[in-house]
């Protein structure tokens, strides 16, 4: 300031000034370099002590990867300690698109690495598009060592995609448990949300349980994920281990299930679509829940390819539905024994008889027996083994509706059991008051002739007929189960006398080992007798097909109860064949499984000529179906729902439309099939 | 001096020299850990480099005043058709040249222009008669002469190099005693016109660059990355570091450039706050002895020159340093005496050899002599 006064007459600048000045503006310069010096050290001070502790833990937080290692999963275990779901170590690669720049060119790059084709990449790409970008996706797993390497090899160009080696869930007998057990998959946004963010969830390669009892048992068998603490470099190459704890495997679960019985019956179904259930007479064991046609659970666990979902959502025969709970039908005839007991139970003699002449008139209408030509004197058990109608029309016109309903629900039909599944569809056991209650008008006499034959607004699932069989031939209270319990219970006996159950059971001998309707079930081992009884179940009305033969969906469906040994039941058997044309089509497949309980090196022998017949065991058919489709499809598949959830919705909703399909005919009149034993030589299998 | 001590080492200007070997070999010590703990490849083509450019140095101290002032105009006027070299091969190559082959040694011109600004300016201001100093004459052909490289430079484009000419340029203008308004004037201009300038004449990664200088955090895995890393590795290194070859910002690699315009975060992730002081330290004692030579000076062509190479270390040390600690934009200037890089080097060296040179005058023909 002091020098611009001086500057302003500014002709007086000399030599002297000039020194002066340049003092001055030197000391001026060195000040402000003074000052930017103090200026620096200070912001140093301040970042490396004041802030020391914030940068201290990014550089922690740089240098140090924490990476979470996926819990080994739980087995699931049959009830001999075999695995039905086990873990497979593999070598897998995910990718985290929010960590990938470009994803399009790296999953072009890893579809040329591992071969991918480009239906998988199609499904891949829309996975990445529809997931949040946290989520890690699954591009391969079970792959080959030198594949693996090959990633690894080129991960610097790369970002986002992890190789590594970790555990695939493993399922031995593949489609046979696909419904039973369900399957796992990567958690959604929604699960993700709901477990509070849990970071496991989003771990590459961790899966949690989608269906069935992997879902169910979720918590058990989740276990604790180890965790990994790695120095990386800035391009993510691990320099160094710094600590590992390993992961705590989940807990198994051991299922009542008999693994080689389930995987049976489900191979014994063979192309007809349709669920056996057995159950341990004395402990209520559930030894197989099978249901068939089914998808392969070791194939979705990658995520549901598009060709695969297109493939099974446009089969007419539901491989996604689970049958057994969720299929709801007709029992037809099988539910004789069961109004047989209430007769009995009302007071009616064993040997009280009606003559059949082939039908009988109620109201304004003839109902028909199957034969046409009449049984001629029918007591109660040629009622049973010859599966006559007009015996339980007249009778149940006397005795009325209300018993039979009373006894349908003793044995357990309509009941929704206690068991660990995520849904079960329980059916109806229709009454008077029921019927008011529902569609507002009475009951009619046809309805009661309807319901002793099995038809009308009857609906059960296939699990019921098993515990309904089990019931009876016990005559104990039997309770289904399906987890293995170390305790033994003892079922209280059913309030059904001795000797009601023993008549029944003789019936029911007679129906296969006598002059009955399915002397073909006849078990091929000597000391054995199997006890049954044959249903044969109207899906559409009359006028729309015969039930034998038209279109699939239009034919008959086949059932069949059973125990055996008949004298002392240890094990019952419920066989329901959708649209098989009729029970010849179910009570073989009872036979077969029975035998292979008993004998099941003769059992096996059966299926194997079977399925040279069929082309492969299950397995083998629906990968040889999935390949002639995928060719068939080429490249212009749909794809998948993004939601695994939103798949099953699906599918249960056509579940319940298909129940409401049958629940439409139901006042209509209902003619008896063939259900023979007479012509069971020309129902063909 | 003792007598141990023999006369032609007892001369040279040790509290500079000892201060300037202190930062070369804290320099090669950082570079020996920023290689993983190898001298090769920096840190001994660093100290032979020193030891090349030291020698240059010493035989540019021998210069006479006379010498100085006969070449300042023929090495300007070269290093300018230089440059528009540059730009035209540049033009011809297609894309951005900074470097000029001339067969045996690849020349920045850029680089070099910023020691020859400082001394074309001093042999300018030194013969302009005293009384012009107030008028037009002392204004005009001195922004010619600063303006023309700025420009080559900028068409690079290069902008740390061209406001280190300009910022040299400034320094001996003010220091030559041009009225203070002009500069009062010029800074306001140069408010005004920042954001016109900003938003017309920077290239768009230029303008990104200042966006996140702005605000780091904005994008810490793009363009903030550098400013973030080489915050996070200073302030890990906490009071004194995480010690030698233990830097884990550097050896893995988070911190870019770790050898070149980073090399403060590195050195400061394993020496810590002492270390930042000690450079910090050894800076101010060359620059206080930089400004001393400037003082003791007995004619303005020496006082400018010495203020003038002071003024251009300073830049590049201040700016650096900024730029690491996050309170500047990323431009590409490395850190004097301690980065690894030739060219940055020999501008460096050029300065100190100046400064000596001088300092050789000034013992020649002491301050109380005649002049005054």
């Amino acid at each position: 300031m002091a020098w611009r006064k001086r500057a302003r007459p500014r002709e007086i600048v000399t030599q002297s000034t000039l020194d002066n000045a340049f003092d001055r503006r030197t000391f001026v310069i060195g000040t402000a370099m003074g000052g930017v010096g103090m200026l620096l050290a200070a912001r140093m001070g301040y970042i490396a002590i004041a802030e020391n502790e914030k940068y201290e833990l990014e550089s922690e937080s740089n240098r140090v990867n924490l990476s979470l290692i996926p819990p080994r999963r739980g087995w699931i275990l049959d009830r001999n300690g075999a695995p039905l779901a086990s873990n497979r170590a593999d070598f897998r690669v995910d990718i985290v698109p929010e960590r990938t720049p470009d994803p399009d060119a790296t999953v072009r790059t890893l579809t040329n690495i591992l071969k991918l084709d480009e239906n998988q990449a199609a499904d891949i790409r829309k996975r990445i598009a529809d997931g949040p970008g946290y989520q890690p996706v699954e591009v391969a797993s079970g792959i080959t060592y030198d594949a693996f390497a090959a990633v690894s090899v080129r991960l610097p160009d790369l970002p986002g995609v992890v190789p590594q080696r970790g555990f695939s869930r493993f399922y031995p007998t593949g489609p046979s448990v696909g419904h039973l057990i369900g399957y796992v998959g990567t958690a959604n946004a929604e699960e993700y949300a709901e477990q509070d963010r849990n970071p496991l969830l989003v771990t590459p390669g961790y899966k949690i349980g989608k269906d069935g009892l992997e879902r169910q048992f979720e918590q058990e068998l989740r276990g604790i994920p180890g965790a990994r603490r790695v120095e990386v470099t800035a391009a993510g190459r691990i320099v160094r281990e710094l600590e590992t704890r390993e992961d705590t495997q989940g807990d198994p679960i051991q299922l009542t299930i008999d693994g080689p019985l389930q995987d049976y019956a489900a191979r014994r179904i063979g192309l007809e679509s349709g669920s056996v259930v057995v159950i341990d007479c004395l402990t209520g064991d559930i030894l197989c829940m099978a249901s068939m046609p089914s998808f392969d659970p070791n194939s979705f666990s990658q995520g549901i390819g598009r060709v695969e979902y297109s493939m099974l959502s446009q089969d007419e025969r539901v491989p996604l539905r689970n049958k057994v709970l969720k299929g709801l039908y007709p029992p037809g005839s099988t539910v004789k024994p069961m109004v047989a007991m209430s007769f009995l139970r009302e007071g009616l003699k064993p040997d009280d008889a009606v003559t059949c002449n082939g039908g009988l008139r109620v109201g304004n209408r003839v109902f028909h027996c199957w034969q046409r030509r009449g049984h001629g004197r029918v007591d109660m058990a040629k009622g049973i083994y010859q599966s006559c109608d007009v015996y339980f029309y007249h009778f149940a016109q006397q005795i009325g509706m209300d018993p039979i309903a009373a006894m349908a629900r003793r044995v357990g039909l309509g009941q929704e059991f206690d068991l660990p599944v995520l849904s079960q569809f329980y059916g109806t056991v229709p009454d008077p008051a029921w019927k008011l209650k529902k569609y507002g008008r009475e009951w009619q006499a046809y309805d009661t002739v309807n319901a002793t034959i099995g038809q009308g607004y009857m609906l059960f699932n296939p699990l019921q007929l098993a515990v309904y069989a089990a019931r009876i031939a016990s005559g104990r209270h039997l309770e289904p189960k399906l987890i293995k319990s170390k305790t033994r219970q003892r079922f209280a006996p059913a309030d059904f006398s001795a000797e009601h159950v023993h008549l029944v059971r003789e019936a029911m001998k007679d129906v296969v080992n006598g002059p009955g309707t399915a002397g073909r079930a006849r078990l091929p081992i000597d000391d054995v007798l199997l006890a049954g009884k044959t249903g044969t179940a109207q899906v559409v009305g009359l006028n729309l097909s015969n039930g034998k033969t038209g279109p699939w969906k239009y034919r008959d469906h086949g059932l069949f109860i059973s125990f055996a040994p008949y004298d002392n039941p240890r094990y019952a058997c419920a066989v329901v064949i959708e649209h098989g044309g009729g029970s010849g089509s179910a009570y073989p497949i009872a036979r077969d499984v029975m035998t292979f309980l008993f004998d099941p090196a003769k059992g096996m022998e059966m299926l194997r000529s079977f399925e040279e017949q069929w082309g492969g065991t299950a397995q083998q058919r629906l990968d040889a179906k999935y390949r002639a489709f995928a060719a068939a499809a080429g490249e212009a598949v749909k794809p998948v729902p993004a939601r695994d959830e939103d798949i099953f919705d699906q599918v249960e909703a056509e579940a319940r439309l298909a129940v409401r399909q049958q629940e439409s005919i139901a006042d209509k009149k209902v003619d008896p099939r063939l259900d023979t034993a007479a012509s069971s030589g020309q129902v063909s299998e | 001096m003792s007598g141990i001590v023999p006369a032609p080492i007892a001369r040279q200007p040790w509290q500079m020299l000892f201060p300037l070997f202190v930062l070369i070999a804290f320099g090669a010590l950082v570079l020996y850990s920023a290689a993983a703990g190898s001298w090769s490849p920096y840190a001994s083509s660093h100290v032979l480099r020193f030891g090349i450019f030291l020698v240059m140095a010493f035989v540019l101290a021998r210069f006479t005043r006379e010498l100085a002032m006969f070449f300042a105009f023929p090495i300007y006027a070269a290093l300018l058709v230089m440059l528009v070299g540059v730009e035209a091969i540049g033009f011809v190559g297609g894309g951005s040249q900074r470097w000029l082959d001339l067969g045996f040694i690849q020349l920045q011109p850029s680089e070099m222009m910023k020691p020859a600004i400082v001394l074309v300016l001093a042999r300018f201001y030194a013969t302009l008669p005293v009384g012009m100093i107030p008028t037009w004459r002392s204004l005009i052909p001195a922004g010619g002469l600063i303006m023309a490289p700025v420009a080559l430079v900028l068409l690079q484009p290069d902008l740390g190099t061209s406001l280190a000419i300009l910022f040299g340029g400034a320094v001996v203008m003010f220091a030559a005693g041009l009225p203070l308004r002009w500069f009062i004037g010029a800074g306001l201009a140069g408010a005004v016109l920042a954001p016109v300038a900003f938003f017309f004449g920077l290239q768009p990664y230029q303008q990104k660059r200042v966006f996140t200088f702005l605000d780091p955090e904005s994008d810490p895995l793009g363009d903030g990355y550098h400013i973030t890393q080489s915050k996070i590795a200073i302030g890990s290194g906490g009071f004194s570091g995480k010690g030698f070859n233990e830097g884990s910002q550097s050896h893995l690699h988070y911190l870019p450039e770790p050898h070149t315009d980073f090399i403060f975060a590195t050195m400061a992730e394993e020496w810590g706050f002492v270390g930042g002081l000690v450079v910090i330290g050894a800076f101010a004692i060359i620059f206080a002895w930089g400004l001393s030579v400037a003082r003791a000076s007995n004619d303005r062509f020496g006082k400018l020159i010495a203020l003038g190479m002071t003024a251009t270390i300073f830049f590049y040390v201040a700016i650096n340093l900024m730029m690491v600690m996050g309170l500047a934009p990323v431009v590409g200037i490395p850190l004097p005496f301690m980065s690894h890089g030739g060219s940055s080097m020999l501008t460096n060296m050029i300065c100190i050899g100046s400064l000596m040179m001088v300092d050789r005058w000034n013992r020649r023909a002491p301050r109380s002599g005649l002049m005054r």
